[in-house]
């Protein structure tokens, strides 16, 4: 079930998975099939500021993507974030 | 002839395991060297020599508990021969040793698994052995086995049991020997979070600053005028440090915490406590911390911000004479000059010890604090 548009560069299964893989190298208890994707990301993981940080600096090594920090606060959920990332690794 | 002895790596810990010789004898050693892991309750710790030398025994072996201060090594100072009776036992077969990079998690389970962990081949970062390849390894060896038939040792009493212990005996004996008194102020961190913000829009996302940054500079630099809130309470008297090593309260995801020092935080630049900040984080967790970071923090630094609380009142580490803490960073109401606005502000706040201050004192550090944060291009 696709929940975003498909886009040419890399789909959404790829930037799910180097989500998923990232958050798991700075919080290596998480269980990828118990987050719910919808609810806030940051509380259900525990990430600290230090930890958001690392998490970003792994998805710009992981994906080529940098993101500015006047986007975090649209990145609350893990589906605003794979839907942000879509958008930029599109471009 | 250099005595080398297991240090002291934080008021509450007595004795320490030792886990791995990093030399052997005959093997030169310089200033500041990691030569051992030793683990405490907390955490397993590099343990670094002082003095320059040649091995000549290593008198504890790897599994061994001792008391702080045992002689875990003899050494020869440079220039000096080895005495007449040579060491009995003939010394190992020496082997390109290369230290094993391992999680406290896989270690304890390598340990209660009875798996040999030089045996296996880390799939984590830099080839670190994981909780993962160590569970694989013992499904392999011992796919019969149930852990009630295994036949190890005692089994290891839980880390986490173990370090609520050593929190328990530290924080017991501060609420017992120091008298806190306690002190917050709200500060505005308007111009701090304009500067970082712009900061950190100029960057990259590898080098951009966390707030705790500007807090840790501005918390060392007020000591430099109040050096009574940066030091040790010994032998009934206090005794000032001459740098500020600031304890960082780090907590661990399996709980409990560590707070290790960044040395000299007053002397540094932003970016390089950054970066200090970011390698200790990741070595808290890795399990990979040096004896030095554990045993001289000067004054410890504790945020809670992340976790929402608007305060935090501290307990003192002994035998640190003090601790700060921030709340969280938010845009509160905020009167200046007969006007409300919405400021970004933080509470910070001071526990410390009345032996060696008082309440005005304490005060004055605390508007100093507020004062270096007004200017954070100058941190």
């Amino acid at each position: 079930m696709p929940a975003y548009e498909e886009s040419s560069h890399v789909n959404t299964q790829q930037i799910s998975a180097a989500v998923i893989a990232t958050l798991k190298s700075i919080a290596p208890e998480v269980e990828a099939d118990e987050l719910i994707a919808d609810r806030p990301l940051r509380s259900q993981v525990d990430l600290d500021s230090m930890d958001w940080l690392n998490f970003l600096i792994g998805l710009h090594s992981a994906l080529a993507v940098d993101i500015p920090e006047a986007d975090y606060a649209k990145l609350v959920t893990l589906n605003d974030l794979v839907a942000y990332l879509e958008l930029r690794c599109a471009v | 002839m250099i005595e080398f002895k297991l240090p002291s790596l934080g008021a509450d810990m007595d004795e320490g395991t030792l886990l791995e010789w990093l030399v052997k004898a005959g093997d030169e050693v310089r200033r500041g060297q990691v030569v051992a892991i030793v683990d405490t309750s907390k955490t397993a710790v590099d343990v670094e020599i002082w003095q320059a030398g040649r091995v000549h025994q290593l008198i504890v072996h790897p599994g061994e508990k001792v008391p702080v201060g045992t002689v875990l090594a003899t050494l020869l100072e440079p220039g000096e021969t080895a005495p007449p009776a040579p060491p009995v036992a003939a010394p190992k077969p020496a082997k390109a040793e290369t230290r094993r990079r391992i999680s406290p998690a896989a270690r304890r389970e390598a340990e209660t698994l009875g798996v040999d962990i030089s045996l296996l081949t880390g799939s984590g970062p830099d080839a670190a052995v994981t909780l993962e390849d160590v569970r694989r390894a013992a499904a392999a060896t011992a796919p019969t086995q149930t852990p009630a038939q295994t036949p190890t040792p005692m089994p290891k009493a839980d880390r986490t049991t173990e370090m609520r212990k050593a929190i328990a005996a530290a924080m017991s004996r501060s609420k017992r020997e120091i008298p806190h008194y306690y002190l917050s102020e709200t500060i505005p961190l308007r111009e701090a979070s304009a500067w970082l913000a712009e900061q950190n829009a100029r960057r990259p996302v590898t080098t951009r600053l966390l707030m705790a940054v500007l807090q840790l500079k501005a918390v060392a630099l007020a000591t430099r005028k109040f050096p009574e809130m940066n030091g040790f309470w010994q032998d009934g008297a206090f005794v000032p440090a001459p740098a500020a090593h600031l304890g960082v309260a780090i907590a661990l995801r399996q709980g409990g915490l560590l707070a290790p020092a960044i040395h000299d935080v007053a002397d540094k630049i932003l970016d390089q406590l950054m970066s200090d900040l970011t390698d200790l984080v990741k070595r808290v967790r890795a399990g990979t911390l040096r004896s030095s970071e554990m045993s001289d923090p000067t004054l410890t630094v504790t945020n809670l911000g992340d976790q929402g609380v608007d305060a935090v009142f501290g307990v003192i580490y002994p035998p640190q004479v003090a601790l700060v803490g921030f709340g969280r960073v938010l845009e509160r109401p905020w009167v200046e000059t007969g006007e409300l606005r919405a400021v970004p502000t933080v509470v910070a706040s001071l526990a410390a010890d009345h032996r060696v201050s008082d309440g005005h004192r304490g005060a004055q550090f605390l508007a100093e604090i507020r004062e270096l944060l007004q200017h954070p291009e100058q941190l």
